[in-house]
């Protein structure tokens, strides 16, 4: 496939690990913020390859590891309702929450669909006009436009059926949430390639400036990742710390104008909890009052559901690269990903999930 | 005769154009169906006498026997039907035994309401998938539910093949050096139906595999190398059957990634979905643990016959690391290839 | 997170008022919202999560990229270091 073969190609691989190699002079502890960065590493065993020279600590990048528990709750709650159509991405359908996941309650009548694009789903809704059609809104940056453009659109066709329920997480706030913690060993971060491509990467600047650490915008493919770690290390071994681009491909200074104009005028920036973190300032994105009117929490009044975390899960420690899975008692044990105890289990590149599938005695 | 009629099935008009609860009933109406759809399709010397049961000569020695309902939505996708997968399901899993395939049985259960063109088209499509692989359908039964009790059509189909005296396959003769041969590329099946389900908007010319292997089985036990299992990875792709392979045997398994054939639209949709390919199901695939001195034997004579051109060596079994499946890429790391946690979903994240 | 891989754009159209296109990967070829990337045309490579194109795709930088560990592959050979394979740019190509 083009643009994909070309950034996987195994000689490049070695080269550039020959490279990180004779650069470093100390082992790095280096943090991947995004979950499918995550996986790509744990799929292709770059974490093989650099053993002994570099450390790569899991971010807390899983909008479906993130999304605290009693979101999950509010979705099973309305998704429940008779004359509702409820719609997600395959990703949330099996997370749990506290008694029950999507898929379980699909099981028990609810209509529960999967989608693939938040215009799907409001396609439902422009079907079943009789009906209440509502997305789980999920995600990071990323995700956000198409998010917000569905419900653009919803008010520009006077669509009064659909509503999302919406749980979006900022990275920036929590790369500073992370590394203002006492028990922060992170040294240098690798910022998700495209969260990047909305966003641009100027916010991040003030972040390396004020905590003196490197951070490279970086892509999803081996070389890309293998290319920002590269110019990482480079940063930390002569004392740098700025922002640098190792996927200029997708990504411009700026990020994308028309999505971010959009996501201004449809979003507002709100403290969020983050499940096994807890509540970071100004780490969400809400409906400002002039979309209202599609807030799923509102219009189905589920803001009262509040819910717990299991407390064996350490899966906040997890999230902050202060833990490995590993060093949970209930991993593999009570957790697996047959019955998760924790959302980083849940998720295919949760870190939990990842390291029992990729990691486990090899 | 070799007119457009001996190529499809001559079908009388029915009286209704969709499924009625009375063609379940055991009345007119229903043999009114069996007369008008399924007798001409299927007809054979045993069916015809509409005898409750089938009754058929036996040769001595070991039987294969096998069942399997089949449920899929959509019903119609591309490269096939319900009907071919009912018939190339069952065939395939008598198949994987050495076992030649002889009869099948075939039980539907109807939703009322089903359009009886679409029963028409997976019944001729049951009529030739039957014929090429070479088994007749011997007995059969129709039962009718009220709308909304099933989802368009269920099939169940049962085969039976008799296994030549000297085969005997089976996990348990899988041996370390054993080579894992893969009779062609992976996912084709579970990509087909997934890329056509609703809500994805997909158009993509990924074609269902399925088929009956038992033509190729035969073609590799013509060659003479020594078989030691063979199985057909469906449900869970070729990851599960690995599993299957190694758990059972208390053996390892070891891969090698570039080596797995992968369509490149399967890729494609592969990866924009987030679906890793080696758990996606297969229905015209079958995977082998041949000795490892008569694995190239074996290789030649599959890439001869046309569901093997792309058949090729995908690993080998091992006394390292027991029970588990490992897969080296190209960059010389390795990592252990799971059993699939429930059914994959596309994800965006 | 943000599943996204690139593919080229086969075919511009407007549903419901919003600016779609049919991407190309390998052959599978899905729906993609194309309101975030006004400049990108027919054959464009775009970026694509969750059915929005999120970015064009930099021909220019990726070909540079793909130089750039040519350079280092190459760089290694002349140490002795074995690396086979062919070249990640088609140098032949190149005037
Ligand atoms: S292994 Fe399970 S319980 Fe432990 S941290 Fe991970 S998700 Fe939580």
């Amino acid at each position: 496939m083009k643009y994909i073969d070309e950034f996987r190609n195994p000689q490049a691989v070695k080269a550039l690990v020959h490279e990180i190699k004779s650069i470093s002079t100390q082992k790095w502890v280096i943090m991947e913020i995004c979950g499918g960065q995550t996986h790509s590493i744990m799929k292709n065993g770059l974490h093989q390859l650099l053993d002994g020279v570099v450390e790569l600590v899991h971010g807390p990048g899983c909008p479906v590891c993130v999304t605290p528990l009693e979101l999950i709750d509010q979705a099973v709650e309305i998704a429940s309702l008779p004359n509702v159509i409820f719609t997600s991405f395959g990703d949330m359908l099996r997370v749990p929450g506290s008694s029950k996941n999507l898929l379980e309650a699909r099981s028990e009548g609810a209509d529960v669909r999967m989608v693939y694009s938040p215009l799907e789903a409001l396609k439902l809704a422009r079907e079943h006009l009789d009906k209440e059609v509502v997305f789980f809104a999920v995600g990071f940056e990323t995700t956000a436009p198409g998010n917000a453009m569905a419900i653009a659109q919803a008010k520009k066709e006077g669509l009064t059926n659909f509503s999302e329920l919406i749980s979006h997480v900022l990275v920036p706030p929590a790369m500073t949430a992370l590394l203002s913690s006492e028990t922060n060993r992170v040294q240098a971060y690798l910022a998700a390639g495209h969260v990047c491509a909305v966003m641009g990467w100027e916010e991040y600047e003030p972040i390396a400036a004020q905590f003196r650490v490197p951070i490279v915008v970086t892509g999803f493919e081996p070389l890309d990742l293998l290319k920002g770690i590269l110019m990482t290390v480079q940063q930390l071994e002569s004392g740098k710390h700025v922002v640098e681009n190792a996927y200029p491909r997708a990504v411009a200074r700026k990020g994308n104008q028309q999505a971010k104009a959009l996501l201004q005028s449809v979003f507002q920036t709100i403290d969020r909890k983050w499940r096994g973190i807890g509540i970071i300032p100004q780490s969400g994105w809400a409906l400002t009052p002039e979309f209202a009117a599609f807030d799923a929490t509102l219009k189905f009044e589920t803001g009262h559901i509040k819910t717990q975390e299991p407390k064996e899960c350490i899966s906040g420690e997890i999230l902050q690269g202060i833990k490995k899975p590993n060093q949970c008692p209930a991993f593999g044990t009570l957790c697996t990903p047959e019955h998760p105890l924790g959302a980083t289990m849940v998720s295919g590149e949760g870190a939990c999930s990842a390291y029992f599938r990729y990691h486990k005695e090899v | 005769m070799a007119t457009l009629e001996s190529f499809s099935c001559p079908l009388p008009k029915l009286y209704y154009d969709t499924v009625q609860l009375a063609h379940g009933s055991g009345g007119k109406l229903s043999a009114e169906l069996i007369e008008a759809i399924f007798l001409p399709c299927f007809g054979n010397d045993t069916l015809n006498q509409l005898e409750d049961q089938a009754t058929f000569a036996v040769p001595k020695g070991r039987m294969a026997f096998s069942t399997d309902t089949f449920v899929v939505n959509p019903i119609f996708f591309s490269g096939g039907n319900i009907g071919d997968l009912a018939v190339n399901g069952t065939v395939n899993d008598v198949a994987m035994s050495g076992a030649t395939p002889k009869f099948l049985s075939i039980g539907f259960v109807l939703e009322e309401g089903l359009p009886i063109e679409e029963l028409r088209q997976i019944v001729e499509s049951i009529r030739y998938s039957a014929q090429q692989a070479g088994v007749n359908i011997v007995t059969g039964d129709t039962k009718v539910v009220e709308k909304g009790s099933c989802d368009k059509v269920f099939i169940n189909t049962s085969g039976i093949g008799f296994i030549p005296p000297e085969i005997n396959f089976g996990i348990a003769q899988i041996r370390p050096g054993d080579k894992i041969i893969l009779s062609g590329s992976i996912a084709d099946h579970g990509m087909a139906i997934l890329t056509k389900r609703k809500g994805l908007s997909f158009q993509s010319g990924i074609k269902s595999d399925t088929a009956a292997l038992n033509g190729l089985i035969a073609t590799m036990m013509e060659s003479e190398g020594t078989i030691h299992a063979l199985r057909d990875p469906t449900r869970g792709g070729v990851a599960t059957t690995l599993n299957e392979f190694a758990g059972q045997s208390g053996l390892g398994i070891r891969l090698q990634q570039e080596t797995i054939p992968v369509n490149d639209a399967v890729r494609g949709a592969c990866e924009i979905l987030g679906i890793d390919p080696l758990y996606v199901a297969n229905e015209g695939k079958l995977i082998a643990a041949v000795s490892e001195e008569h694995a190239e034997l074996v290789l030649e004579a599959m890439r001869k016959h046309p569901l093997g051109t792309q058949a090729a060596i995908i690993g080998e079994v091992t006394n390292d690391h027991p029970k588990k499946v490992v897969m080296e890429n190209a960059y010389g790391t390795e990592r252990i290839i799971d059993m699939p946690i429930g059914e994959q979903l596309p994800r965006i994240c | 997170m943000c599943l996204a891989i690139p593919g080229k754009i086969v075919k511009i159209y407007t549903e419901n008022g919003l600016r779609m296109g049919h991407v190309n990967y390998s052959g599978t070829i899905s729906e993609a919202c194309l309101e975030y990337v006004p400049e990108a045309d027919m054959e464009s490579y775009v970026i694509v999560h969750a059915g929005f194109a999120i970015s064009v795709l930099d021909e220019e930088q990726a070909r540079q990229s793909l130089e750039t560990w040519d350079e280092v592959t190459d760089h290694l050979k002349k140490q002795g270091y074995t690396v086979e394979n062919a070249p990640l740019t088609d140098k032949t190509k190149k005037d």
